[in-house]
């Protein structure tokens, strides 16, 4: 009962922290528009060259540009409270209901990207960490170097290359296949398809910083007092790797993932655009493309909400895992 | 700095790396001499296979792929090392000030420094570049402002145990300046510790700019890798290997570098090593 209390003040806590955040999010948006070349209704709607002076004017008076800066801050900040992030001309939906519709996508991808990479960057730094300088090793060392120095989008192209339009195993591009039809479980499994090639480009790079992580952190453990208790207890090896060192060393990793939400997500956009994967991070690059940039700034603001969301969930996910660490 | 030197020698991986990244370097610099007419040009026929008249074949509008790439080299390098200095001036700036002063200050500027590595960074700097319009200088500053905050982080930490050695109270109570302290017998206690962590962000930026000039991002008069595998993308059935080249050079160019910092961190802190 008092744990889930506690839980419950930790999270309104964090809640709170993250207000500041938010605000410094807001005005960096606010300022970016503001400092552009030109004025906010030319960055917002014109720059395509497509708007006519009439559509300027009744921009400008939809920004408020006659007003005082500060006017125009608190105006743009109580938008943004009561969740209105503005209107997107090129798509002709608001930006908040557009963003909605792409969040699952962009979830399915990011929550099986976090799985496949921290899944086997544990497990191959295990298998690195327990036998340093074997060639088992080596071997996942050197793979996850490369894995480590290598850009996402090629790697995607690649895969492109090689498992869609060579061997013809799995679709090249987006999330279903439209002409399809499929219901019920036939369209699940066509999703999956689909999700393979993405998530395995997404994953490789954060799988190597895992596995270097944690070969680390399990040479460090090794050495640790307990590890020495358990073998002159006269445990197998394989039970002190499983049972005690496995779970001491796999907390940093819990702490970097929660540091790489916000690159993932960065990292999506990358990957959504490569395959076609109708998530956020491919509105965000057709809102790019169209020099959307009301669009832009609501993904930037929307994907930063949910960076602060998924970092509170691993906090209280590693008070689970260490109870040592109180909710403060 | 002999025994630095021995010591790096000996770490194979990073003395390789350390030769590919010389041959980079050379690459880049000769670059104009060797291909006079610049990266843009175009050279022959579209599409033509690489290995025949030109050593890496032309591109879809028949430009010489070998000069794209040369002068990729040039735009990669630059933009590396310039957005690296700058987030290493800001970072030493802030987690110097932060660490040396501590209290009230330290716990504003760390809030920020926190602040600034929640907000998810790659989209933070395509909203910098897209918005302020892309060419190198907004390059810079976008990949600058998204890594300075462990370059700070790591500063702040070193400058706070530093501020309670020996040597540094005995200076402060010498009445040295605050600025002659920092400058003379702080920093450059941390010096090696910033410059491991600088030759890893220089890959962290040479990998953020490739994505971002695959993008679309990039300077228009510029060539990049990451431009060359954007623009090819379009012809990945046709001809795939337009794509797999560039994208090699920025793979080959970033492990050479961090191999180099990897050897670094050895060699400078000997205490931590396996």
């Amino acid at each position: 009962m008092s744990v889930a209390r506690d839980r419950a003040r930790y999270i309104g806590w964090r809640l709170a922290q993250a207000v500041p955040t938010l605000l410094l999010i807001v005005t960096l948006n606010f300022l970016l528009v503001h400092l552009a070349p030109g004025n906010a209704a030319d960055v917002l709607a014109g720059e395509a060259g497509s708007a006519t002076p009439q559509y300027m004017a009744v921009l400008r008076h939809e920004f408020g540009l006659d007003q005082p800066l500060y006017v125009q801050y608190l105006d743009y900040l109580r938008n943004v409270v009561s969740l209105d992030l503005g209107y997107s001309f090129r798509e002709g939906m608001p930006v908040r209901d557009l963003i909605a519709t792409r969040l699952g996508p962009t979830l399915l991808l990011m929550g099986t990207t976090i799985v496949l990479s921290i899944g086997l960057g544990v497990l191959l730094g295990l298998l690195a960490g327990t036998r340093p300088n074997s060639l088992r090793d080596n071997v996942i060392s050197v793979f996850a170097l490369v894995s480590y120095a290598t850009p996402l989008f090629w790697v995607g192209l690649m895969l492109i290359v090689l498992f869609a339009i060579e061997l013809r195993w799995l679709p090249t591009s987006g999330m279903v296949n439209i002409a399809a039809f499929y219901t019920g479980w036939a369209k699940v499994g066509d999703i999956a398809r689909h999700l393979v090639l993405p998530a395995i480009t997404l994953s490789l790079f954060y799988m190597a910083l895992y596995v270097r992580l944690m070969r680390a952190s399990v040479l460090e453990q090794r050495d640790m007092d307990y590890v020495v208790t358990a073998r002159s207890k006269g445990l197998t090896e394989r039970a002190i790797t499983y049972r005690h060192v496995l779970r001491n060393a796999s907390l940093p990793i819990v702490t970097m993932a929660g540091v790489q939400i916000g690159n993932l997500l960065g990292g999506s956009v990358v990957v959504e655009t490569v395959f076609g994967w109708p998530g956020i991070g491919l509105l965000a690059y057709k809102a790019l493309f169209a020099r959307d940039l009301n669009l832009l700034l609501g993904v930037f603001f929307v994907a930063a909400c949910l960076v602060i969301l998924v970092n509170i969930v691993v906090d209280v996910i590693y008070t689970m895992l260490d109870p040592r660490i109180a909710l403060r | 700095m002999n025994a630095f030197l021995q010591r790096f020698a000996r770490n194979r991986a990073a003395f390789a790396g350390f030769l590919v990244l010389l041959a980079i370097v050379a690459v880049a610099i000769a670059g104009p001499s060797l291909f006079h007419a610049g990266p843009f040009e175009l050279a022959g026929p579209p599409f033509s296979p690489p290995f025949g008249r030109y050593p890496l074949g032309t591109d879809m509008l028949g430009r010489n792929e070998l000069a794209g790439l040369v002068y990729g080299a040039r735009t990669s390098l630059l933009i590396g090392l310039a957005a690296t200095l700058f987030a290493t001036l800001l970072g030493v700036v802030i987690g110097g000030l932060a660490g040396y002063y501590g209290g009230a200050l330290d716990h504003a500027l760390m809030r920020v420094t926190e602040m600034f590595q929640t907000i998810p960074s790659f989209l933070f700097a395509i909203l910098v570049v897209a918005i302020l319009s892309p060419s190198i200088r907004t390059v810079i500053l976008a990949i600058a402002i998204v890594s300075w905050p462990p370059m700070a982080r790591l500063v702040r930490g070193e400058f706070r145990s530093l501020r309670n050695r020996e040597f540094v109270q005995a200076c402060i109570a010498m009445g040295m300046s605050d600025s002659r302290v920092i400058l003379l017998h702080v920093l450059p206690n941390c010096v090696s510790s910033i410059i491991v962590t600088g030759s890893l962000l220089v890959a962290t930026a040479i990998l953020t700019e490739s994505a971002l000039s695959f993008l679309g991002l990039s300077d228009p008069n510029v060539m990049s890798w990451g431009f060359m595998v954007g623009a090819a993308r379009d012809f990945l059935q046709r001809a795939w290997w337009l794509c797999a080249i560039p994208g090699v050079a920025i793979l080959v160019t970033v492990l050479a570098i961090n191999l180099v910092g990897d050897g670094l961190n050895d060699a400078l802190n000997p205490r931590l090593r396996h």
